[in-house]
């Protein structure tokens, strides 16, 4: 074990997130609208008529969190997808692990990210023990919250999947029965890959496989474990 | 025949609504049917004719309602019948990460390859896509630095935009298509009769090869498609035709010619998507309609019936 931060940091972290709560309640159910109104007239309409996306293996999805959605990483699209999964009223239970780097680089995209995708913002460099990104998502699932983890840390090309970040196996190392639904996204890089702005509707489908709960088990057999997971459904179909 | 039967019972009804009752009444025949089969042979699985016979009640209902407020609704319909058959094709289609833009050119093209039959520009709308759009294709092709594959590309897309908006929108000029004055039918009633010849001949075609079909016309390309379906499927649906002549300015043997006549290139539109689905190994092109796949599945044979049959008209009746 040669992990920099200690265990003893998550209950710091919930209760920071306990007590910062009701200050904030009136915005939040504001959020909480716009982004159910963004899904219902927005997202979900244009996910069914315009890209047409299948969800197979649905029954898969827990009714109530905590549980983190771990997915493959190709486009812009990914969120938007597996956001629209979720009935309307349940969309503020998910929190989506985002690059701050990236998604708040300015205030027009930070305004976006957050109010319509409810992202989790965690820093990918300069990592101290107020921003370390393992607490700040063991604080959002122990408030019952569920992660959307992207474990390439990046989106590809959308034809492989790149080597898994570690940070899904501390998370399970620190709740060790989290349960993780893997995720495969099919054709999301065709619609919209990197560097493109206008989206191209191939048929777009979002397979679903069995969570995988862990009891013990190394890192390394963790992410070895998810990541056939996940490409045993991406070969599902051949 | 049935024209003067219609007169008897309900005199006043235009050509389109009289056979919008002829189609209820075969779906009643087919649903009557499925349930005699299973109260004669109950050990027999009718599932897959059950289904069918349900998705046809199902795009039968659409397709009457979308006709019936105008043209208006039935273009945005077809539009969008062509919007997913080319998604269908594009989303089989081994496409590059540098075809992007070209793809979002072609799904541009689409909506305004139907506002021209919309505003009912014909000369715009015959040579907007074998013209204009097979110009600009290559060069975003050209625009994107990317030569291998360039070739492959640029004439696949073009492909399917010939085959699911050029091809398909005749459809909707058929609606909005002068015929000759005096004729006593209008575009829509037209349409109802290509659409009722070709779909039924595709239907008698898959029965009459399913009871006695043996010997396949194309077994590389579809082991289902045999003669006797094929003799039998076209025979009995230009017999129908004959039938629903009340829906054209055709004299009989003239309406016979023309239902075998787009008969026929609906079967070659289905033989040319079988090689295509054959080429890309897959079965059907999509799941959208429960029982028949996708929805090209369905539009196989209108995508070559139906320009066939506007021109037909176009120089003969206009």
């Amino acid at each position: 074990m040669t992990r920099s931060t200690s265990a003893l940091r998550p209950a710091e972290g919930a209760s920071a997130v306990l007590l910062s709560r009701p200050a904030i309640s009136a915005r939040m159910r504001l959020r909480d609208l716009a982004q159910i109104l963004f899904f219902a007239l927005l997202v979900r309409p244009l996910m069914a008529i315009f890209i047409g996306r299948r969800a197979p293996g649905r029954q898969w999805l827990p009714g109530a969190g905590p549980f983190v959605l771990l997915a493959n990483h190709s486009s812009h699209l990914d969120t938007v997808s597996l956001l629209s999964l979720f009935p309307l009223w349940r969309l503020r239970e998910i929190r989506p692990v985002a690059a701050a780097d990236y998604f708040e680089r300015n205030r027009l995209v930070a305004w976006f990210s957050h109010t319509f995708f409810n992202i989790l913002p965690i820093a990918r460099s300069r990592i101290t023990p107020e921003n370390n990104p393992i607490q700040l998502m063991l604080a959002q699932l122990r408030a019952g919250k569920s992660l959307i983890i992207y474990p390439e840390g990046t989106r590809g090309s959308g034809e492989e999947i790149g080597p898994f970040r570690p940070g899904i196996a501390h998370l399970l190392e620190q709740m060790p029965r989290l349960p993780v639904i893997p995720v495969y996204l099919v054709n999301h890089g065709r619609c919209l890959p990197k560097g493109e702005w206008f989206p191209v509707p191939f048929l777009c489908e979002i397979r679903i496989g069995p969570p995988q709960v862990f009891s013990g088990g190394n890192r390394r057999e963790i992410l070895k474990r998810l990541r056939s997971a996940i490409l045993s459904l991406k070969n599902a179909d051949n | 025949m049935t024209a003067m039967i219609f007169d008897s019972f309900v005199p006043n009804l235009s050509p389109a609504g009289k056979m919008g009752l002829v189609v209820l009444a075969l779906l009643a025949a087919a649903s009557g049917s499925v349930a005699v089969l299973r109260r004669i042979q109950p050990e027999k699985d009718y599932s897959e004719f059950s289904t069918r016979v349900w998705s046809w009640w199902v795009m039968a209902g659409i397709f009457l309602a979308v006709l019936a407020p105008g043209h208006k609704t039935a273009l945005v319909f077809f539009a969008f019948l062509s919007f997913w058959a080319l998604k269908e094709y594009l989303t089989l289609l081994k496409t590059r990460p540098a075809d992007h833009r070209a793809l979002v050119l072609s799904f541009l093209a689409l909506p305004a390859q139907y506002y021209l039959i919309a505003i009912g520009w014909y000369g715009m709308f015959i040579i907007f896509i074998p013209v204009y759009v097979f110009l600009c294709l290559p060069v975003v092709l050209a625009l994107s630095r990317e030569t291998r594959g360039f070739v492959a590309s640029a004439s696949q897309i073009q492909w399917g935009l010939m085959a699911f908006v050029f091809g398909l929108s005749h459809l909707g000029f058929l609606l909005v298509f002068p015929l000759n004055e005096g004729s006593g039918v209008d575009g829509r009633s037209m349409l109802f009769f290509l659409v009722f010849v070709v779909e039924m001949s595709d239907v008698l075609q898959y029965l009459w090869g399913k009871s006695i079909g043996r010997r396949p016309v194309l077994p590389a390309v579809s082991p289902n498609k045999t003669w006797e379906g094929l003799i039998g499927g076209v025979t009995c649906a230009t017999l129908l035709g004959l039938s629903v002549r009340f829906l054209t300015p055709f004299s009989a043997i003239e309406t016979a010619g023309v239902s075998l006549l787009i008969t026929l290139a609906g079967f070659f539109g289905g033989a040319v998507m079988s090689a295509v689905k054959r080429d890309f190994g897959v079965k059907d092109f999509g799941s959208l309609i429960p029982g028949h796949g996708g929805v090209i599945d369905r539009l196989d044979s209108l995508c070559y019936a139906a320009p066939v049959f506007f021109h037909y008209v176009r120089y003969f009746h206009n």
